[in-house]
């Protein structure tokens, strides 16, 4: 076959590109640009010229006060979610449940995870808003009440608790193929090497987890910094959470500078950009091990 | 004592679910004082706004997921056959979207497109709603091309083109007869997810200023009591059928695939 002379390569202009024209196209124009405009906003002052002052602007006690609470509730609520949806992936994966349960926990999880924005707000004022199931239930069972001990839904706990919502189930979805590609040969070389179960988790599975779980960690974070619908929803503007701010910002409701709202988009990016950095590196790295 | 570990583990997990689930159910049904009644869910179907709104989510999802399809579907196909060295870069752009915050493309929207920009779409109300329906596309790009990706893995395109080239088969032919049908079911399931996403978008539709259902529902919240808690309901019985779609059709996959 190697004898036949291959055809002399006819010479033509590639055209191969002009197939991801459209999708070029899209992605900058309704991604790329949009986002670059608000970038290069950032840096500019009214009359176009470069400037750091809008960045400077940021560091105000009210804003960074806002930067604070939003990563504050960022972090507990991807925590959490981790450490819950771990537990019930685990469960699932490696607890001895019947096999049957896996598919629906997985269908659940992808319902739920997708549950977010206003309806999922309405959903935890039912259950624990001050005449919320819950509430009501605590009330009349033990007697405590509540909004005496110091909680309302529109706190930093209430806001956690509600995101925790759908990052469980995200995680359990991002998690479970990461369970399954723990190989069962691993744990059995371990046990023939003298290791006990929790050392096989300190020393082998864990260490094998680890990008995956700090991976899964920071695109929950990103999840939950961006989230704006829920928090509306739920506390209006009384909690100003970044994409609060912005939200009443872009409306025209605060803030009277409009390059004060690029900066404040622009922080956003940033927070989520590395939040995401570290996810894309480690996820390269886990699949290394996930064959 | 590890299987009942996991039992409880999920136990608990499930009961954090279903708690709101349930109070939310409650709460939309308790309208009437005293007695469970459908009250809120006949004053939701009765109002006017609430069909106005939910139609025009419906609409600007279906047209989300014929755009993202026709976006979406060539432009996998032709990286996997053609521009292989691409699919990192490509892939990388649509997770984007992920990184970053809806809120931030949307701002970008509105001072790239206002009306004194080179391409004043927020000037018209037709300009308007397809900026609003390109936002939607650009939020569901991500699961859209994640499953289409996915749904072209399992099949052999290069031998698919080329015999369908054989035959004497154009670009479009082969696109819409032989690739489509063959990955319609990972097509299915990102329409289906789009379709959960458009449906309770809040945050470019308000901000775009179109009378979407998100915002409706969120403008009920602030003024009533039982009736956002039967929309929600609504909702996420919308979203519970989305998914549940995407099952069976997966389901329905396993049996229709060929051996190999």
């Amino acid at each position: 076959m190697t004898a036949l002379p291959a055809a002399p390569p006819r010479r033509r202009l590639p055209l191969n590109w002009l197939g991801i024209v459209p999708f070029a196209a899209f992605a900058l124009l309704f991604l790329i640009l949009p986002t670059m405009n608000i970038v290069l906003g950032a840096f500019r002052n009214a009359a176009g010229e470069m400037t750091f002052d809008n960045v400077r602007g940021l560091f105000t006690p009210s804003i960074l006060a806002s930067y604070w609470i939003s990563i504050k509730i960022s972090v507990a609520s991807s925590l959490l979610g981790c450490v819950i949806g771990f537990a019930m992936a685990a469960a699932v994966v490696l607890g001895g449940l019947p096999k049957w349960i896996r598919s629906p926990v997985l269908t659940f999880s992808g319902v739920a995870s997708n549950f977010a924005g206003v309806p999922l707000a309405f959903a935890f004022m039912a259950t624990i808003g001050p005449r919320g199931l819950l509430t009501l239930w605590l009330m009349d069972q033990f007697g405590i009440n509540l909004r005496a001990e110091g909680f309302t839904i529109l706190s930093f706990w209430g806001l956690t608790i509600t995101y925790v919502f759908f990052q469980i189930p995200l995680m359990i979805l991002i998690i479970t193929p990461a369970l399954d590609g723990l190989k069962r040969e691993w744990k059995e070389a371990a046990n023939i090497l003298g290791a006990t179960t929790p050392q096989y988790w300190r020393m082998v599975a864990l260490p094998i987890l680890f990008p995956s779980l700090l991976g899964t960690f920071a695109l929950l974070f990103a999840n939950a910094f961006g989230a704006v619908a829920t928090a509306y929803a739920l506390t209006g503007s009384s909690l100003s959470i970044v994409p609060i701010l912005l939200f009443a910002q872009i409306r025209g409701d605060v803030l009277q500078d409009p390059h004060l709202g690029y900066a404040l988009a622009f922080g956003m990016i940033v927070v989520t950009g590395i939040a995401n950095g570290i996810y894309i590196w480690l996820r390269v790295r886990s699949e290394r091990w996930l064959k | 004592m590890k299987r009942l570990f996991a039992w409880a583990t999920l136990i608990f997990g499930m009961g954090y679910f279903i708690l709101p689930l349930v109070g939310l159910t409650e709460f939309s049904l308790s309208m009437r004082r005293g007695e469970y009644s459908f009250d809120a869910y006949a004053a939701v179907l009765a109002d006017p706004r609430f069909r106005e709104t939910f139609s025009y989510s419906v609409v600007m999802a279906l047209l989300t997921i014929v755009f993202g399809v026709l976006l979406v579907v060539p432009t996998a196909y032709w990286v996997r056959l053609k521009l292989p060295g691409l699919r990192p870069y490509v892939e990388f752009v649509t997770l984007l979207p992920l990184v970053i915050p809806a809120i931030v493309i949307v701002f970008g929207y509105i001072r790239l497109y206002n009306t004194s920009s080179w391409l004043p779409l927020t000037g018209s109300l037709t300009g308007t709603n397809l900026l609003l329906m390109f936002g939607y596309a650009t939020l569901s790009l991500p699961y859209m091309y994640r499953a289409v990706d996915t749904g072209l893995r399992t099949i052999d395109v290069a031998t698919l083109t080329e015999a369908a080239q054989s035959l004497g088969a154009g670009w479009v032919t082969i696109l819409a007869r032989v690739i489509m049908p063959n990955v319609l079911v990972a097509v299915l399931s990102g329409a289906f997810v789009t379709f959960a996403i458009v449906i309770g978008e809040f945050t470019l539709a308000a901000l775009l200023n179109r009378p979407a259902f998100g915002p409706y529902l969120q403008l009920m919240g602030a003024n009533r009591a039982y009736e956002p808690m039967a929309l929600a309901v609504i909702a996420f019985g919308i979203t519970w059928a989305c998914m549940g779609l995407i099952q069976l059709v997966t389901r329905f996959s396993k049996h229709t695939k060929a051996a190999r």
